[in-house]
């Protein structure tokens, strides 16, 4: 590199690395350089996952770009002074970021480009394959595009797995108009944060994901419904449609085919159910997130009244690759009915956490010790809570079963969108069975009686457990609430809170007889 | 609540909301892109707000409360000057979301949706930030914070404190 050439370095703008000092490292970087006279160019890409070593700050060399990391903005000079512009050793350098293992063994399909590129360049995102899938959707048959998402094995990333192909060809063959896309980045489960990354690292590629799914179905509206939790991915969100939109990615003449898409990024309220696909169709809507009756299906009659597909973000950002590559690339990884990489979040008390994106089938064995590195107490891990809030709490003895949708359901749990949250032996599995009951009752939407009412019964009823009143009534009581509460439940909040619950009753239950 | 509020006797709520419902009627499902479009503005969404956007949107006032109300996010009164939410969620749990919790409560003398009595700030819960691999988290305003420890805690508290009273 020559010395008029200013020498590139990466500091990311994601959330996560803003909220441990990104911001300041970079300014740090900037000063610091001008005091040497060397002329740095600051790229904020998105992060690479690797949230233990945020700000991870990287350096482009000839040899590759070089990893530093956690950096704090007092380490800068010290990083200068070892001469880290040529990728130089220091206490804090990981060598090439691509060879750091944590990264190489994943397998990222969905998350290809995120933190590799600087997320608002349409350029950048060109050249590293970004819109080969929608150019070739474009020269496609509805139809086609239908068949190969159906064909890539692709499943609904929000939790309930449903096959994408299927979902969206029900809503081509709906006969009123116009129809609608919505993309549900309504990311409320908690120890969860792929939605978040994506669209802080690379929002063009659910910008491509939801124009595709919007050619196949003909849909000419699309809504991103996001959250009022995540204000700088909305804001990078908003920045990327406005200039998507510029560069005739969206709008009325799609990259001059003729064809219509416009795109819109809306922002929840603070209320977890409108996840909930009906639920977040009332709340676009303009009315409380009140969960709807089923049928119809949204894909007949969904956003006011007509056809709509309702796909997670993970869902549609996975659609980009399946257009660029063909079906049976991505069909090819995963195991048995479980298709394709899933972008797991490793979270809680882990030493390592952030995201792995892997083929369907690892465990969670692999999940917390090989890239997790165990617990970030050092304690051994007791409990693993997969799935979001509405996950079963898994134990130790279950840990070596595979990561994948049949294995996971068989075994009363379920993989939902990838969190994987890590409590070592400290956790008090009757504490956070309450929290679960806690949570629904905070979050229900009051539409049904066993979730409404079930859910506050279920905090009394366990505050009674952990007193030691009547403790075994209370324990059969509890036990057929949840009962109640799972068959009668309109939608998975109520329907599914009893997972956590029950799995800590049957896997943690001395946690419940102790005496307070 | 009211008495934390600035000292503003007579604020023209109706005068502010009206070009902000204006510039939003038109949106198709526009109530919560007005709601929030009035929130940003004056950082809770006044009563007074009520009747006009049930005029503009050709709704009762019934339905405008009950979104307001089914909505944790806005606020039927003035907040402080800073907003502070602390993530209660499992990953936080996890590596001390708890304790930061109790500590947090204790060092505001706070409870959740209270003002301190200097109008600095309310606090909040908030669950999951999408922050979770660098927990325990907590938001100021915009900004989000991770690995948030009791020390860090305080001084982000005195830092808000002491921006308050410069401001």
């Amino acid at each position: 590199m020559t010395a008029t050439q200013p020498q590139r370095i990466y500091v990311p703008g994601d959330s996560g690395a803003l909220s441990v000092g990104a911001d300041q490292v970079a300014r740090s970087l900037e000063i610091e350089a001008q005091r040497r006279g060397l002329p740095i160019e600051l790229v904020r890409n998105g992060s690479r996952g690797l949230y233990w070593l945020e700000p991870l700050v990287e350096v482009e060399t000839p040899a590759g770009r070089m990893a530093y990391g956690p950096v704090r903005a007092q380490d800068v000079p010290d990083l200068f002074a070892a001469g880290f512009l040529s990728g130089a050793p220091h206490r804090l350098g990981h060598g090439p970021t691509a060879l750091m293992p944590y990264l190489a063994g994943q397998e990222r399909l969905t998350f290809a480009r995120v933190g590799l590129t600087d997320p608002l360049s349409l350029d950048d995102y060109q050249a590293h394959g970004g819109f080969v899938g929608l150019r070739r959707a474009i020269g496609l048959e509805p139809a086609q595009i239908v068949q190969e998402v159906t064909d890539s094995g692709l499943r609904g990333r929000g939790g309930a797995a449903f096959p994408t192909g299927i979902k969206w060809a029900t809503v081509r063959d709906a006969p009123l108009t116009p129809k609608y896309v919505v993309c549900n980045a309504d990311e409320g489960d908690s120890g969860t944060f792929s939605d978040r990354m994506l669209m802080e690292g690379d929002p063009y590629c659910l910008i491509e994901g939801t124009t595709i799914a919007a050619l196949a179905v003909g849909a000419t509206q699309g809504y991103i419904y996001s959250r009022s939790e995540y204000p700088h991915a909305f804001r990078i969100m908003e920045t990327a449609i406005a200039r998507a939109r510029a560069a005739g990615f969206l709008g009325p003449d799609l990259l001059g085919s003729g064809r219509t898409f416009e795109l819109e990024l809306r922002m929840g309220a603070g209320a977890y159910i409108c996840g909930e696909e009906t639920a977040m169709l009332e709340s676009l809507e303009g009315r409380p997130g009140l969960v709807r009756f089923k049928p119809p299906l949204p894909a007949i009659a969904g956003l006011f009244g007509r056809p709509t597909v309702i796909n997670n973000a993970m869902s549609l950002a996975s659609v980009p690759i399946i257009l660029a590559q063909g079906a049976a690339f991505y069909r090819d990884y995963g195991v048995g009915r479980s298709h394709g990489t899933l972008p797991f979040q490793l979270a809680g008390n882990i030493r390592h956490g952030g995201l792995v994106e892997k083929a369907f089938g690892l465990t969670l064995n692999e999940m917390l010790y090989d890239y997790g590195g165990g617990s970030a107490s050092g304690r051994p891990i007791r409990a693993v809570q997969v799935g979001g809030p509405l996950g079963a709490y898994v134990p130790e003895s279950q840990f070596d079963i595979p990561l994948d949708y049949e294995a996971y359901a068989k075994i009363g749990a379920m993989i939902g969108h990838g969190g994987i949250v890590a409590f070592d032996d400290t956790v008090d599995m009757a504490r956070m069975a309450r929290y679960a009951m806690e949570f629904c009752a905070h979050e229900s939407c009051g539409k049904c009686t066993p979730c409404r009412i079930g859910s506050r019964r279920g905090v009394e009823v366990i505050d009674r457990i952990i007193a030691g009143q009547a403790r075994a009534a209370n324990l059969a009581l509890l036990e057929s609430l949840c009962d109640t509460m799972l068959n009668g439940s309109l939608c998975a909040l109520g329907g599914m809170a009893p997972y956590p619950v029950q799995s800590a009753l049957r896997h943690f239950p001395e946690d419940f007889k102790r005496s307070t | 609540m009211s008495n934390s509020a600035a000292a503003d006797p007579a604020p023209d709520h109706a005068g502010q909301v009206g070009p902000i419902i204006a510039a939003h009627r038109d949106r198709p499902g526009a109530m919560l892109p007005i709601l929030h479009a009035i929130q940003r503005q004056l950082g809770w969404v006044p009563g007074a707000a009520v009747p006009l956007i049930a005029d503009a949107l050709n709704c009762s006032r019934a339905e405008v409360q009950g979104v307001l109300d089914f909505y944790h996010d806005f606020r039927r009164a003035p907040p402080g000057r800073h907003v502070l939410q602390l993530c209660r969620a499992e990953s936080c749990q996890a590596l001390g979301g708890l304790a930061l919790e109790a500590h947090a409560r204790a060092v505001l003398g706070l409870d959740y949706y209270q003002t301190s009595a200097d109008g600095a700030l309310t606090l909040e819960p908030v669950y999951c930030l999408g922050n979770c691999a660098c927990s325990p988290a907590v938001r100021v305003d915009d900004e989000i914070l991770g690995r948030v420890d009791q020390e860090r805690f305080d001084a982000l508290i005195a830092g808000l404190r002491g921006a308050g009273a410069t401001a």
